[in-house]
């Protein structure tokens, strides 16, 4: 997030897109809430009727996958009705010309046709996040997993440039993020493009300071992707570690997932319970979970906090960076000699530029924001103050493109999948807490009162969704959230196993799997078997 | 919080000493401040000023009867009493009063975060004379059987916490009051069950209650356990919002969880999933030692030298026939940062790639 999540309650008008607050970052929530108490504006964009549209002044549903026509149309209002902050795009920006010349076709009408938002309603919103003191973007995976994620987010970031809605507080871009430290995990440098700190690979200068502090010259190209590497196991990838994460359940194309791990001649996997993923695995560890173990997480803010051991772990099982340490001994890896998670901490802060001010000792009470640039800084709670990243803020020129797979006679609805309040990820976590089963003991496939009735079906019914990849079978929820002719259920349930069915495409930059879109063919089962509909 | 603007101080008088306040403080914030023990029992400072309950009132000089220094607003030039003979004695008798509506006074800390605010202020004030024979307000609600709230209304003193924090904490308006007096009664729509309401099961309500009328019901699963229970600070393993929380032990045991009311990411409040989702980690189905795949395809359990061994002479293995570019690893999105970083060293200074990525893409 540009901005901390104290702001939430500050802007006098919110724009959330791509994101169920309310459910998925419920506490995150509270913070719209008061502002909206306080009277503030909240424009919501979302396929689903979600609970936060029931709060909002101006609702826009639009159609899965179309949000950079609807960014598209909203930029060409604020263009049209003279509403640019001029100072701002003068002083901060480049590119304007090219931009304004740009989305000149992207009249609101032309994304009402794409979109299915009423164009009156685009332009509202336009208007009131153009002429907010205090105008906030937060957005989640609602945005970014699609094939055009990245084109998707730029679009974001034109409006907020166009507006001088950022660098200020009450303003910004604010990504939620859905993992305690996915954040922290990008941080410490396991991404294939950065080294820790988000420090680049194909940069000489990081490449000679990794190579003196690991000892060895690292290759000068950026690594593959996850997703790339599945695509290769068993053909140039042998052999892979896991850590912590159930990647045939929450991964796409959940049947080419298996396939690939299968394919491997070695695969290692840490985790807290045998997983559908480890259970392909040659070797597993148990690995301390949280309340044993104690280490470090950067929340959605960017805020460094520390995680505590209150209890001893079961039998045998130890930390993940002990248990990664102890097979790289074996390897021979030199230099992995720590002690404790602050020793390995404290390495991280000395590798990274954003972590230069912090250490174990100082983050106790998790004060900073990074960056902390040098020691005694006080860290940074909103960024691009007063310069963005490489001194001026860039407009980018984003084309609506459609979803990798669209509607067509066999598959004619739109899925789109997301998580639910009670429940997170593959459910390793809340299905092993009692409790939880009685609010949200299956999962449901929410569908449009009157498709239901369309499909002839009734609330409760059991169906079959095929994608092209697939087919699960899951009950229907006739609820007004969907609305006609797209359906949402959630990835949690293995017994629901809906990412069978996803991962049509990938975002050409990041590789993150779209697994907000996919067209389904859905048919009633009757008497245990499916009836063609 | 909202940013004090107007950043001039001014100056009033506490007992007889000179302090100085910012604009926004209500009396009881610069009582507070200035160590005064003034005591509150429908005060939570998340929430806007009420004035139901009269315990924190305050002698004001001008001003005839006591005022209530939760809900009045700081003024330059005010001077203020926290303590003395009448002040004292009022606030015991309106403890008593308050005791005697009650079934008990002790429960059980693990009930919840504020639970033992009105037996700590019965003990201070001497409170427990039982001269008053009283009328309970408030009926409990022994048929909800919602696994985590205890809803029982014996113990409501009426504070209203709970409808507070629920609307202006949570925005959930879930519950409400109904009825007045002694007919008072905290309640959901139609009088029914807090699942079939709004309720979102954040436990705030439990939390901010000062009687353990609203019980944490799975943290008191632990009541019989022996020890004392041990707070130890740490942070939500769930979401990116990063809410501050005291895990509950008692023992080896991990019981419950309480919001931290000074989290910097939270401020006190918290969702379901870091509330209550927690049982996880002491589940059955951990696992506790190393597997190992068999001659016979099955995971076998191991000793660690032996997984070790194997583990490392794997990635060797591919590296020696397949080259330093066929071995890949995965970091979590879940573990701690320590986790991650030492998964990308492990790629990075044991095979010189950078094929090293996380869970985010998906
Ligand atoms: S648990 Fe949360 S939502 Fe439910 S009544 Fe209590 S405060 Fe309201
Ligand atoms: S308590 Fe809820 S909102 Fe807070 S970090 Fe945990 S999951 Fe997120
Ligand atoms: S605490 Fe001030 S009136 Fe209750």
């Amino acid at each position: 997030m540009s901005n901390p999540l104290e702001d939430m309650s500050k802007p006098d008008v919110i724009f959330c897109i791509g994101t169920n607050m309310t459910e998925c970052h419920p506490v995150a929530a509270t913070g719209i809430k008061k502002a909206v108490a306080r009277g503030a504006k909240l424009i919501v964009a979302d396929p689903r009727r979600i609970p936060l549209a029931d709060m909002s002044d101006v609702f826009l549903p639009l159609r899965v996958g179309s949000d950079t026509a609807l960014l598209g149309g909203m930029a060409h209002v604020i263009a049209r009705d003279g509403l640019m902050d001029e100072s701002f795009v003068a002083e901060r920006t480049t590119g304007v010309p090219e931009f304004l010349e740009h989305i000149k076709q992207m009249t609101p009408e032309w994304a009402e046709s794409i979109t299915g938002v009423p164009a009156a309603d685009i332009e509202q919103a336009a208007r009131w996040y153009a002429q907010a003191d205090r105008g906030a973007i937060y957005y989640t995976l609602g945005i970014t997993e699609h094939i055009c994620g990245v084109d998707n987010v730029q679009s974001l970031s034109n409006l907020a440039l166009m507006t001088g809605n950022i660098g200020r507080e009450g303003t910004g871009i604010n990504p939620m993020r859905g993992q305690n430290n996915i954040q922290g995990a990008g941080d410490a440098g396991a991404l294939p493009n950065n080294y820790p700190g988000f420090q680049s690979v194909i940069d000489p200068a990081n490449q000679a300071k990794f190579e003196q502090a690991y000892g060895h010259a690292v290759d000068l190209e950026k690594g593959m992707t996850k997703v790339t590497a599945l695509e290769l196991c068993g053909d140039k990838i042998r052999a892979m570690l896991i850590d912590g994460e159930n990647t045939v359940v929450t991964d796409p194309d959940r049947q080419h997932c298996e396939h690939a791990l299968r394919s491997l001649d070695h695969l290692v996997v840490i985790d807290l319970f045998l997983t559908e993923t480890a259970a392909l695995a040659d070797v597993v560890f148990p690995a301390t979970a949280w309340a044993e173990t104690d280490g470090v997480c950067t929340n959605t803010e960017r805020r460094v906090q520390r995680l505590r051991a209150a209890v001893p772990p079961p039998g045998e099982a130890k930390p993940d960076w002990w248990i990664v340490s102890q097979i790289a001994k074996r390897c021979g890896i030199p230099g992995f000699e720590y002690e404790s998670a602050k020793d390995v901490f404290n390495e991280l802060c000395s590798l990274s530029p954003l972590y230069a001010g912090l250490d174990w000792d100082l983050i106790d009470e998790g004060r900073h924001h990074w960056p902390v640039p040098y020691k005694g800084h006080p860290g940074t709670p909103i960024l691009h103050q007063d310069e963005f990243e490489n001194g001026r803020g860039v407009f980018k020129l984003i084309d609506y493109r459609d979803p990798a797979e669209t509607v067509d006679d066999q598959f004619p609805v739109w899925l789109t999948t997301g998580r639910r309040l009670q429940s997170y990820h593959s459910r390793t976590q809340t299905g092993r807490s009692a409790g939880i089963d009685y609010l949200l003991a299956e999962e449901s496939l929410e569908t449009h009162p009157d498709d239901v009735a369309a499909w002839g079906m009734a609330d409760g019914d059991w169906c079959t969704m095929s994608s092209a990849r697939g087919s699960v079978r899951i009950k229907i929820k006739a609820t007004n959230r969907s609305p006609r002719g797209t359906v949402f259920c959630s990835f949690s349930f293995n017994d629901v196993p809906v990412n069978i069915l996803t991962g049509s495409g990938y975002d050409p930059v990041t590789q993150t799997a779209e697994l907000k879109v996919c067209p389904v063919r859905i048919e009633p089962i009757r008497d245990g078997v499916t009836a063609p509909s | 919080m909202s940013v004090i603007e107007d950043r001039t101080t001014a100056e009033l008088q506490i007992d007889g000493e000179t302090v100085v306040f910012s604009p926004v403080e209500t009396l009881l914030a610069v009582a507070r401040r200035h160590r005064r023990e003034v005591p509150t029992l429908c005060y939570d400072p998340r929430l806007d000023p009420f004035g139901g309950c009269r315990l924190c009132v305050v002698e004001l000089e001008g001003v005839r009867n006591p005022v209530a220094s939760c809900a009045r607003a700081a003024e330059p030039g005010m001077v203020v009493r926290t303590h003395g003979e009448a002040l004292d004695k009022h606030r015991k008798t309106l403890l008593e009063m308050v005791c005697s509506e009650n079934r008990q006074i002790d429960v059980e800390p693990l009930s919840g975060y504020a639970s033992q605010e009105l037996a700590e202020l019965a003990d201070r004030y001497q409170a427990r004379t039982g001269r008053f024979q009283g009328r309970q307000s408030g009926k409990s609600k022994q048929d909800d059987d919602n696994p985590f709230i205890l809803r029982d209304y014996d113990q409501c003193i009426s504070c209203y916490r709970c409808v507070r924090v629920c609307a202006e904490q949570e925005g959930d308006y879930a519950i409400s009051v109904k009825n007045r007096g002694f007919d008072t009664q905290i309640t959901v729509e139609f009088d029914g069950l807090l699942k079939d309401s709004s309720c979102t099961f954040c436990g705030q309500c439990v939390q901010t209650c000062p009687t353990g009328a609203l019980a944490d019901r799975k943290a008191l699963r632990a009541v019989d356990l022996p020890g004392e229970v041990v707070k130890t600070r740490t942070i939500c393993t769930y979401c990116g919002v990063g809410c501050s929380v005291d895990a509950l032990t008692k023992g080896d045991k991990l019981v419950g969880i309480q919001p931290a009311m000074d989290g910097p990411a939270n401020q006190g409040a918290l969702c379901i999933k870091g509330q209550y989702a927690f049982d996880f980690v002491q589940h059955e189905d951990r696992l506790s030692t190393p597997l190992m795949r068999g001659d016979d395809g099955e995971l076998h359990p191991a000793s660690w030298d032996d997984a070790l061994d194997r583990a490392a002479q794997g990635f060797l293995d591919a590296r020696d026939k397949h080259g330093r570019h066929s071995v890949y690893a995965v970091a979590s999105g879940r573990a701690p940062h320590e986790a991650a970083y030492t998964t990308q060293r492990f790629i990075r200074a044991g095979f010189w790639t950078n094929h090293i990525d996380n869970c985010s893409r998906a």
